[in-house]
């Protein structure tokens, strides 16, 4: 089913400023869905739309094509994770986990099938019976997970559900989440503010700024091809050096410039400001053209600042932007 | 020695009166003090048919406001922490009752139960009833004590419950609200639990208070009629300083307190066990 989420025209205002302003997309099943974008910009918002936990002041959204504005979160046959996990205190993990098919009036047997299943599939075999207060972050995140999994909702919502774990834990569950979705056939909406998830997991990403989409494309898409300057100066690590031309902004990638030695004419100096030594790469910043730009290069490098060197890149690496708006160029003029 | 000024008051205003009261229930006899031991009060209080219907009052007054006033408070703090407006005018209207002091709500009382100028049996005339005695007849004194004390003590104990609801986190009632959790289902499994240390905090003040609280006893029935609305701190205080039999107002003291320290016990013997503390 090509449409299985589909959301137009989406509207919130909180006195009167505009937290979402007309977001419209389409989720395929199966599909995960990366709402990506700075604090603020209305993924969370949007999300909790999409949830029933909030109502949006304009718009529709469609899941299986139904509407369910104006249902009840819990009629709307889907589950979430929290970012705050928002596991019951008083309860064990087990009765945590339960309290959705115990709410819904699962019977039992069928109630103790989907636990097991679930628990197994995260992981939480010897804790089943510890409070909350007694879990590690990372466990408290499975029994969120698993809490989500024994719904059975086609559909899983996820707001920042990585963001209170450490870098290590984050790329083990980012893993793990991924491999959970494939396997389960679900669908999920994933709410973050860190590019690396969003460009890891997702099958498709939906930038927001400022309550708008920005854009909405593939991860490779989004690194080969942004359509604004703000994706372009979003996405990579670092982000896209962007240098004012006379009719337009010149956008490349730090990691597609490179230092040379010999002075063919062609190339334009760099003064070295500052290297800065990253483990497999090193990122060397200096003025260019008067815009301070980065460069990525690999290994280590260790150039004095106030030294000129001359920097070059593939004509195809370029981007170009309009100066006013942002919008991108076409690639080929 | 940093602790002798503490220690000071604690012994002149509570070890000592306490040391003192117990052995008055043993040596004491009207107000002299004698020789001899003797068990002589602790005997007249199995034999005290007044002291039966005190008791009785007492128990029946903890048994009936306390638990009437916790419902009361958590009924008006889920109502008042929800969004509405006017709801800061609602709670200081509901923590008025609080803030006055027993003898001037007892005062304010006196007035709706007054038999022939009262507010309420104005009330009953516009629909033709004759009125009832509040406060003289016997079967309904203690009753007419009882729903004072719960005006008084519900809005109390609302602003605990009330605080208490304010630091359970939104987003549990989010995932509730997820997982198709009636308004039911989440006061029993998510609110109520939740709200258990507040409430065994609240069960011993309510407890202690009903049977500390003696002030409207003085303006409203003075125990009577035949002491029907009778409670044990003011027999006590009846004994004392009204028959001027302190011994044997001693030997009452000491039964309430071993009420109260046995009462203590229980709460926390079997609350604290299914109480979830975070």
């Amino acid at each position: 089913m090509a449409n299985f989420l589909k959301v137009e025209n989406l509207c919130r205002f909180y006195d009167d400023v505009a937290a979402v302003q007309e977001i419209s997309f389409e989720v395929g099943k199966g599909e995960f869905v990366a709402l990506l974008g700075p604090s603020g910009c209305g993924k969370s918002t949007t999300l909790k739309m999409i949830a029933g936990l909030e109502n949006p002041d304009s718009g529709t959204i469609e899941i299986e094509g139904q509407d369910v504005l104006g249902k009840a979160p819990g009629k709307r046959n889907l589950s979430m994770v929290f970012q705050s996990y928002a596991l019951f205190p008083h309860l064990s993990v087990r009765e945590n986990i339960l309290f959705g098919l115990k709410a819904r009036k699962v019977p039992k047997p069928e109630r103790l099938k989907r636990l097991n299943s679930a628990v197994e599939m995260v992981g939480l075999g010897p804790h089943i019976n510890k409070k909350p207060g007694q879990l590690s972050g990372g466990q408290s995140q499975r029994v969120a997970l698993a809490r989500s999994i024994v719904s059975n909702a086609p559909l899983c919502l996820m707001d920042e559900p990585l963001s209170n774990l450490d870098t290590k834990l984050r790329a083990d569950m980012r893993t793990e989440i991924r491999s959970l979705q494939k396997q389960l056939g679900l669908t999920v909406i994933y709410v973050t503010h860190d590019q690396i998830e969003a460009m890891s997991m997702a099958d498709k990403i939906i930038l927001l700024n400022q309550g708008r989409i920005e854009q909405t494309a593939a991860p490779e898409e989004f690194y080969d091809k942004p359509l604004t300057t703000f994706v372009a100066s979003f996405i990579g690590h670092p982000p896209m050096n962007l240098i004012p031309q006379k009719e337009f902004l010149l956008g490349v990638r730090p990691e597609h410039v490179q230092i040379v030695d010999v002075d063919t004419g062609s190339e334009i100096s760099m003064v070295i400001q500052e290297c800065d030594y990253q483990g497999s790469e090193t990122i060397v910043t200096g003025e260019y053209m008067g815009t301070m730009i980065k460069v990525s290069m690999a290994g280590k490098c260790n150039i004095p600042s106030g030294e000129s060197v001359n920097v070059r890149w593939e004509p195809g690496a370029v981007h170009r932007f309009k100066t006013e708006g942002g919008q991108r160029l076409e690639d080929n003029p | 020695m940093l602790l002798l000024p503490a220690m000071c008051l604690l012994v002149t205003f509570t070890h000592y009166p306490v040391v003192k009261t117990i052995a008055r229930s043993f040596y004491g006899f009207g107000t002299k003090w004698e020789s001899k031991a003797t068990l002589d009060n602790y005997r007249y209080l199995l034999e005290d048919e007044v002291l039966m219907q005190v008791l009785y009052n007492s128990f029946l007054y903890a048994a009936i406001t306390v638990p009437v006033s916790i419902v009361l408070a958590i009924a008006m703090a889920l109502w008042v922490n929800g969004k509405m407006a006017g709801k800061g005018l609602l709670r200081t209207a509901y923590f008025t009752p609080t803030v006055l002091p027993m003898i001037s709500v007892a005062n304010i009382w006196l007035f709706f139960y007054s038999p022939e100028i009262g507010l309420l049996n104005k009330l009953l005339g516009v629909f033709g009833h004759g009125g009832v005695n509040w406060l003289g007849d016997p079967s309904v004194a203690l009753y007419s004590l009882m729903a004072m004390t719960i005006w008084k003590e519900a809005g109390f104990f609302m602003i605990f419950y009330l605080a208490a609801l304010q630091t359970i986190d939104q987003n549990l009632y989010d995932a509730a609200a997820i997982e198709n959790a009636g308004k039911w289902t989440v006061f029993r499994r998510v609110t109520f639990p939740l709200l258990m240390p507040t409430t065994l905090f609240v069960l011993v003040n309510a407890l202690l208070n009903a049977f500390k609280l003696v002030d409207h006893l003085f303006i409203l029935t003075k125990g009577g009629p035949n002491n029907a609305s009778n409670l044990l701190l003011y027999y006590i205080f009846e004994n004392a300083f009204s028959f001027f039999d302190t011994a044997y107002a001693s030997a009452l003291t000491v039964l309430l307190l071993l009420v109260l320290v046995v009462l203590a016990l229980l709460q926390f013997g079997v609350i604290e066990k299914r109480v979830h503390y975070r």
